[in-house]
């Protein structure tokens, strides 16, 4: 059982937790993840850890609440448990000095770009930060990648906060301002990392995405994470889950994403119900 | 109590068949198949063993156990005692009893079985285990040495349970590490209910706990801490890895990655383990095609082909490569995956799986092989025949064409020799390139058996043994010559 010390609210749907485990918090690094299953019946669902404070023996993990298992888990409070939560799994973000690299974040993809900025800053990086959402309340973490990037724009597919637009538009100004961007770090919805793939692509700019494909065990044993990268098949939580953007295929990455798409709804309404129900007694 | 009947009488009694749920109901459920042998049963069972002189079933066990031994002791009636019988040589008889392949071990070599047929160790096993079981029978050894040296056993599957079990037993403290959410390991993820229930393996986990042995579960040895760290900051001795071969291969045939295109260990691993087949009641889902498809003719295929048509497919078909004599699974299980209606396609081999606009599958394209001559394995070798190509409509394909080691601890641990195939290198005592690190199982097998992996776990314990006190000697011949 896993304490969950500090709860904040970021939005309406993005909740951050703060979880006691000492080991994980001394281990990780930036890129790693957790599988989390929060209760006896629960699913094991892997989500990027945002931070660690190996002092206090926490880590930080960011959720937004899209299905059933991350609705229970944002609905959780200071003092409770969760059942499992185990790693840091898949291998870390390789931390070099690359000189200027440009690090986006689309939606709670930021709370993972967050650590690698972070590290890569610290690697002695000009960062450049891109953070996006669909509107001014789902942008997470300004104040956060502020205090670590060099510059840090901001977009809204609504234009509700920042530039109106898109992420990949924004790192397109960039590109043609003319400035040397030596690495970009994507992380956020798989449309949104295969856009940005393709902006950098023409100009051969090493760009790395890290990918979230469905996972069971989360230690290469059930091959459910399984992507194509450059031709071969490689497992995201052992081989990954950050991969070489221009080699990955999104395209069937969205496709297996959707193999449970009407069976997470079943169990999405379920839980809704539960919860009026819940609702309802009080 | 000596065996009453001559030899010629004991010849003529025939061996005795558990009872069984019959085909029609049980896949419509997931209880065990097989509820074993009456007392009844059982007494007549044992009295067909011959007792004889120099009894070859116990060289035939890879655990060697006083089998004439506990078949004695079953005809005395003292089943408490035939199993502690057992357990000397075996701390998890109920397991064994259930899912060893006695017909190509202890069974074979058994005398009786040169002109009848042999005797049915596994089952009088199963039942000593069971009886014990159902009358809350078993008591903890007491164990009265202890010794000051902590060791780590690395997985809760066959081999590690076993590690821990028997150095548990000689007084040491043992810690076992599992990188999942429960202990078992295979037995827990990989082998359904209807063929070892899960209560069975609580029960036995428990058992090993009660010997002192430490658990943590959610521990990725190489992630959570290093086999080196282990060693140096939590103050182990010696370790035993057993992590099994948990990563599945896939054939390489195009349309793989599919919707609907699951490894045997996902398969098996989102039913047993995430109780998918309790779903939306439980949160993992699963889902299974009218009609489906598993690719391979070892156990986890017959397991897997089993367990979906226990979710509801209406066609099950079992695609294998070569004939039913070359299958490597248990026949019989084979004989209860043929009664539940599964259909075998033998010398049939998938050459491509076909999706839908949706990207799922909607067939699998397979052509027919024949058999040429023998490969290195020893069997005659399939090679396809020209123009035999044809299409199955299936919704799901499930292969099971084996797994291979975990890298995890390999890719983290200096020092420790790997094999080509990624197995963990040991010697016939099961010492790895590591002086205080041992290891056994499917780690050193790449795939092979629960038994030889308990084998693996046994003889490592009693190296990690005489190794730890080796290490003692010397100090203490240290502090002498000081």
């Amino acid at each position: 059982m896993y304490k969950i010390v500090e709860k904040q609210q970021l939005s309406d749907i993005i909740t951050k937790l703060v979880i006691e485990a000492p080991l994980i918090a001394k281990k990780r690094k930036a890129g790693n993840f957790v599988i989390i299953r929060v209760d006896e019946n629960g699913e094991r669902i892997p989500i990027t850890i945002a931070d660690s404070d190996p002092q206090k023996g926490t880590v930080t993990i960011i959720v937004q609440a899209v299905g059933k298992t991350t609705k229970l888990l944002c609905s959780l409070n200071k003092g409770d448990y969760v059942l499992d939560f185990v790693g840091p799994l898949g291998e870390p973000t390789p931390i070099h000095n690359y000189g200027t690299v440009v690090c986006i974040g689309g939606g709670v993809g930021t709370a993972e770009v967050y650590p690698i900025a972070k590290a890569l800053k610290e690697a002695g990086n000009n960062v450049i930060g891109i953070v996006g959402a669909r509107t001014k309340n789902l942008i997470i973490l300004e104040d956060e990648m502020r205090a670590i990037c060099n510059e840090l724009y901001i977009t809204t597919d609504d234009g509700s906060y920042g530039r109106k637009g898109f992420v990949s538009d924004q790192l397109q100004d960039l590109i043609n301002s003319g400035i040397k961007i030596d690495a970009v770090y994507a992380i956020g919805p798989i449309p949104m990392m295969k856009v940005c793939a393709n902006v950098t692509r023409p100009y051969k700019i090493k760009t790395y995405v890290s990918l979230n494909p469905i996972m069971v065990d989360g230690t290469g044993m059930c091959g459910g994470c399984r992507v194509t990268v450059g031709g071969k098949m490689k497992f995201a939580c052992v081989d990954g889950p950050e991969f070489d953007a221009h080699e990955v295929d999104f395209d069937e990455l969205i496709m297996r994403n959707r193999t449970y798409v009407d069976l997470e709804k079943i169990s999405d309404e379920l839980y809704e119900k539960h919860v009026c129900k819940l609702e309802g007694v009080k | 109590m000596t065996n009453p009947l001559k030899p010629s009488e004991r010849m003529k009694i025939p061996r005795q068949h558990s009872i069984e749920q019959t085909a029609e109901d049980r896949i419509k459920n997931f209880f065990e198949v097989s509820f074993g042998l009456n007392e009844e049963l059982a007494l007549i069972e044992a009295k067909r063993c011959l007792e004889c002189k120099n009894p070859v079933c116990i060289e035939g066990c890879p655990v060697r156990i006083d089998i004439p031994g506990f078949i004695k002791l079953i005809l005395e009636k003292d089943y408490v005692g035939a199993v502690n019988k057992i357990r000397e040589a075996n701390y998890l008889p109920a397991i064994c009893g259930r899912v060893c392949p006695q017909e190509d071990q202890c069974e074979i070599v058994c005398l009786l079985g040169k002109k009848h047929e042999p005797v049915a160790i596994g089952k009088l096993e199963r039942f000593v285990a069971d009886y014990e079981m159902a009358n809350n029978l078993f008591e903890t050894p007491v164990i009265t040495n202890h010794i000051d040296k902590k060791v780590a056993v690395v997985g809760s599957g066959p081999a590690g349970l076993t590690c821990a079990a028997e150095l548990a037993k000689m007084g040491y403290k043992v810690t076992i590490f599992e990188a999942l959410h429960s202990t078992g390991g295979v037995l827990r993820y990989g082998i359904p209910e209807f063929r070892l229930p899960k209560k069975i393996l609580d029960i036995e986990v428990d058992r090993i706990k009660k010997l002192g042995v430490e658990i943590y579960t959610n521990f990725v040895v190489g992630r959570t801490a290093t086999l080196d760290e282990l060693l140096d900051e939590w103050g182990f001795d010696a370790v035993f890895l057993g992590t099994g071969a948990g990563t599945p291969n896939f054939m390489g045939i195009p349309g793989e990655n599919l919707s609907g295109v699951y490894s045997a260990n996902e398969f098996l691993t989102r039913v047993n383990f995430m109780r998918a087949y309790a779903f939306p009641e439980t949160d993992t889902p699963i889902k299974i095609g009218k009609q489906i498809a598993v690719i391979g003719g070892g156990n986890t295929a017959m397991d897997a082909v089993r367990t979906a048509k226990r979710l509801g497919a209406e066609k099950a078909y079992l695609i294998y490569r070569r004939s039913r004599t070359e299958m490597p699974a248990r026949v019989e299980e084979v004989m209860h995956a043929e009664e539940e209606g599964i259909e075998f396609l033998m010398l049939t081999n998938p050459i491509r799986i076909i999706g839908d606009d949706f990207n799922w599958v909607k067939a699998i394209e397979c052509q027919k092989m024949e058999l040429g001559e023998p490969d290195e394995s020893g069997r005659r070798k399939p090679v396809p025949v020209q123009g035999s190509e044809f299409i199955l409509e299936v919704q799901t394909v499930i292969e099971a064409i084996g797994q291979k080691p975990n890298p995890i601890i390999q890719a983290t641990t200096p020092g420790l020799d790997v094999s080509k195939k990624g197995t963990v290198v040991v010697d016939d005592v099961q010492r790895t390139s590591r002086p205080n690190v041992f290891a056994g199982g499917d780690l050193t097998r790449g795939g092979a058996t629960v038994i030889l992996a308990m084998r693996d776990g046994k003889i490592a314990a009693e190296e990690i043994h005489k190794y730890l006190q080796s290490v003692e000697a010397k100090k203490e011949s240290a502090t002498v010559n000081k």
